[in-house]
């Protein structure tokens, strides 16, 4: 009886001295950034993803199991700029958690980190679902990742001093590792410059912009427009004067109208992982890029 | 508009820096030879060289600048990478707070006369109950202004056009953002989180109309004026408790003329997922309230039209579930959505007939009724832009008791019935911001015929950007 008692006094000790231990939980708004997080934070960081690569970022329920996740998460790692606007502002009003509202330590805009492409100069929606503040879709630049990397450090520093050392620490190993990387990718990527690609939404500008390849066009008609037959035609008289050598599209867009203007030009379809988890090699940042590389090179050739 | 300005300005910067370089080569090519190479010239001829280097640098930059705006106006494409210009926020507009706006309207073909509409068996519950009026009408359109106010809390407004062309507050509210520990605090007017479909604004719904269960039950959705205090539960599961404190001015209560607490709702909800593609949730609810003279318009047993009342508790419970699904829960192409609820309501009290004495009353004596409804729906999107759905409605207004000192047939409206409705939809979404929809419903809501609706609406948004709650 009495051991049972230390026992359960132990136990309950140790269950209420867990909190100070416990590692930091973080919720990514997306693989990328869960994935960062890890590189930066290792053990000490507990991360889960909002939205696998399998998914449309811009279209996510604020799902039960997502509002229970931000309530308890000390961190936030969103893009922001406008990509999470249709659920993350109910995910943070729901949630019912001060640490991680916009404008607090806990919540982190990546987008706020890099030199954004595309501020739109005429802000409209006959222009389709216009991102007012830039172009979201970051993170097919390395250096990009280079650039949150930085001040996600910096951040889960400040968010566990304890371990701020710690936090430096991987941040410098990671970086000497990324650059490395980026150096090879460039290399790489080589044959790539100058290259005309054909996107489906405005999600590749990032990609094409670090590679300096050469948009023609889009398969949607408009940020956000699904692709009409009539566009679709008009893509394809511009690619007879104009050819392109790629036509890129996410994990998550359908195939179909990729396939469509493969058919009806000398373009190839490919599609890149676009973040972690977007095809069975890319399962971390590095080989998010390796891959990335790899396919986009593979269908030039 | 910007750019043109641009343009014009970087022409008109030109011209003037374009001319003293041309009458700077001019004096370097052909120098004067009356001028001596004193100090004095030296100095001159440095300074004009400098003058020279600084404007072909000006130059220069300017025609960069014309050569990027032209560019950027060629291929119409916003600017690259530099970082934006940043306006310079200005006064009192800048802390504006956000304003979207929902611009709906149906055109309705109804088979019966809508005046002539009623639930049989359910006291009216206010003037959204029923399809509506025919032909054109504004629907649903309506305006929601909100922002954080300062940090601990947000506050919203949305006005709606009623169906009598009135503007009506549809919620105002204030909210909290700093509370810790999952807790939440909202006061002010609210839609009750008595139901799942009943805290959604109109433009959400996946109908033109609500359930015949929200409109026999609540008078199409309950909002109540109070507070509301949830709590999210710690766990990785979501568990949200909750409690309302109201005016109970909304049916089934009225005004009551009472101070303190008049409605008291309880909630629970949980949910979750189910692999990476379906997720769910569920709600159980309780809403009690009181009626003071509620009255409504019936005909007696001898055909005169009356106003009947009933004083009395009013305790509603509340089930609900959703499914939705979606390959990978990636909604792109396809999604589907499974969604019931029912609704049981105990009324205890009694019941006056003919308040106003146009047939003979008033009388009165004790009444009691147990009135329950369900609605199943499911909406399917089968490629993108295009739903199909599917709805069913019952109501069950069969168990009732009026005191044998009242004549049950001076309450035709009362009599025992079981209305339904069964609705189908089909829906087309241009882009995130506007839908179409076409209609059809058969409504059993009275014994002796069926109303054939047919509705056509448009759902535009405009303005913020809306959020989609699940």
């Amino acid at each position: 009886m009495k051991k049972s008692w230390l026992l359960l006094t132990a136990s309950l000790l140790s269950s209420m001295a867990l909190p100070a231990e416990a590692a930091l939980k973080v919720l990514a708004c997306e693989p990328e950034w869960a994935s960062l997080t890890t590189e930066l934070g290792g053990e000490w960081v507990d991360v889960s993803s909002a939205t696998t690569a399998q998914q449309d970022p811009h279209r996510i329920q604020a799902r039960p199991s997502l509002i229970a996740k931000t309530r308890n998460a000390d961190l936030l790692v969103c893009t922001g700029l406008g990509l999470e606007a249709g659920w993350l502002p109910l995910l943070l009003q729901q949630s019912g958690n001060p640490r991680i509202q916009a404008g607090q330590p806990g919540y982190l805009s990546a987008g706020d980190a890099v030199p954004r492409l595309e501020i739109p100069t005429r802000l409209d929606r006959s222009a389709g679902d216009v991102h007012a503040a830039g172009n979201p879709h970051i993170q097919q630049d390395p250096r990009n990742i280079a650039r949150v990397a930085e001040v996600l450090a910096k951040r889960l520093a400040v968010l566990d001093p304890q371990h701020a050392a710690l936090y430096q620490h991987r941040y410098a190993d990671f970086m000497a590792r990324w650059n490395a990387a980026i150096k090879r990718w460039n290399t790489q990527a080589a044959p790539l410059q100058g290259m005309a690609v054909v996107s489906y939404h405005k999600d590749m500008e990032y990609l094409i912009h670090w590679l300096g390849m050469n948009k023609i066009g889009t398969l949607e008609s408009g940020p956000g427009l699904e692709p009409s037959s009539a566009h679709l035609s008009a893509l394809v008289q511009l690619l007879q004067q104009q050819p392109a050598k790629l036509i890129l599209r996410t994990p998550y867009q359908n195939e179909r109208a990729s396939l469509w203007l493969e058919e009806r030009s000398t373009a190839r379809a490919v599609m890149p992982p676009f973040t972690v988890g977007g095809t069975p090699e890319a399962t971390d940042l590095f080989s998010l890029f390796d891959d990335t590389l790899a396919r986009l090179l593979g269908a030039a050739q | 508009m910007k750019r043109l300005l641009l343009l014009a300005l970087t022409t008109a910067l030109c011209l003037p820096c374009a001319l003293p370089t041309l009458a700077a080569d001019k004096t370097d090519t052909t120098p004067n030879p009356a001028v001596t190479d004193t100090s004095e010239a030296r100095q001159l001829r440095e300074q004009i060289q400098q003058m020279r280097r600084a404007f072909d640098a000006q130059l220069q930059a300017l025609e960069r600048r014309l050569a990027d705006v032209e560019s950027r106006q060629a291929h119409n494409a916003p600017a690259a990478t530099e970082p934006s210009p940043q306006p310079v926020a200005t006064a009192a507009n800048a802390f504006n707070p956000q304003i979207g706006v929902v611009l709906s309207g149906t055109y309705s073909n109804l088979s019966q006369d809508p005046d002539d509409y009623r639930l049989q068996g359910f006291m009216p519950g206010g003037d959204e109950t029923g399809p509506g009026s025919r032909s054109f009408s504004l629907g649903e359109s309506e305006i929601t202004l909100s922002a954080n106010i300062d940090p601990d809390f947000y506050g919203q407004i949305t006005l709606s056009v009623e169906a009598d062309d009135s503007i009506g507050v549809e919620e105002a509210f204030v909210r909290t953002t700093s509370l810790p520990d999952g807790l939440i605090a909202t006061g002010g007017r609210f839609f009750s989180n008595i139901g799942y479909l009943n805290t959604q604004h109109a433009h959400n719904w996946d109908f033109t109309d609500t359930p015949l269960v929200y409109q026999a039950l609540f008078g199409g959705q309950y909002s109540t004026e109070g507070a509301r205090l949830s709590w999210l539960a710690p766990l990785d599961q979501f568990v949200e408790l909750g409690v309302e404190l109201g005016n109970g001015y909304s049916f089934p209560g009225n005004d009551v003329d009472k101070n303190g607490v008049n409605a008291t709702t309880f909630f629970a909800s949980t949910g979750g997922d189910i692999g990476d593609s379906g997720s769910w949730k569920a709600l159980l609810s309780y809403l009690h309230t009181h009626a003071t003279q509620r009255d409504y318009d019936d005909i007696d047993s001898t055909g005169a039209n009356v106003t009947n009342a009933f004083s009395g508790d009013s305790d509603t419970w509340g089930a609900g579930i959703v499914y939705k699904w979606a390959p990978n829960g990636n909604m792109l192409d396809t999604n589907l959505t499974l969604q019931g609820e029912y609704f049981y309501r105990n009324d205890d009290g009694s019941l006056m007939y003919d308040v106003f004495n146009q047939s003979g009353g008033p009388a009165w004596g004790p009444y009691h009724a147990a009135q329950s409804g369900w609605y199943f729906q499911s909406v399917y999107q089968f490629m993108p832009r295009w739903r199909v759905g599917a709805r069913y409605d019952q109501l069950y207004a069969d168990t009732r008791n009026i005191s044998p000192a009242l004549n049950s047939a001076d309450f035709s409206l009362l009599d025992g019935y079981n209305p339904n409705r069964s609705t189908l939809m089909i829906d087309f979404s241009p882009s995130e911001f506007s839908r179409f929809r076409l209609q059809f419903a058969n409504d059993n809501s009275q014994p002796d015929h069926t109303d054939h609706q047919i509705f056509l609406q448009y759902i535009m948004s405009l303005g913020a950007h809306g959020t989609h709650p699940f």
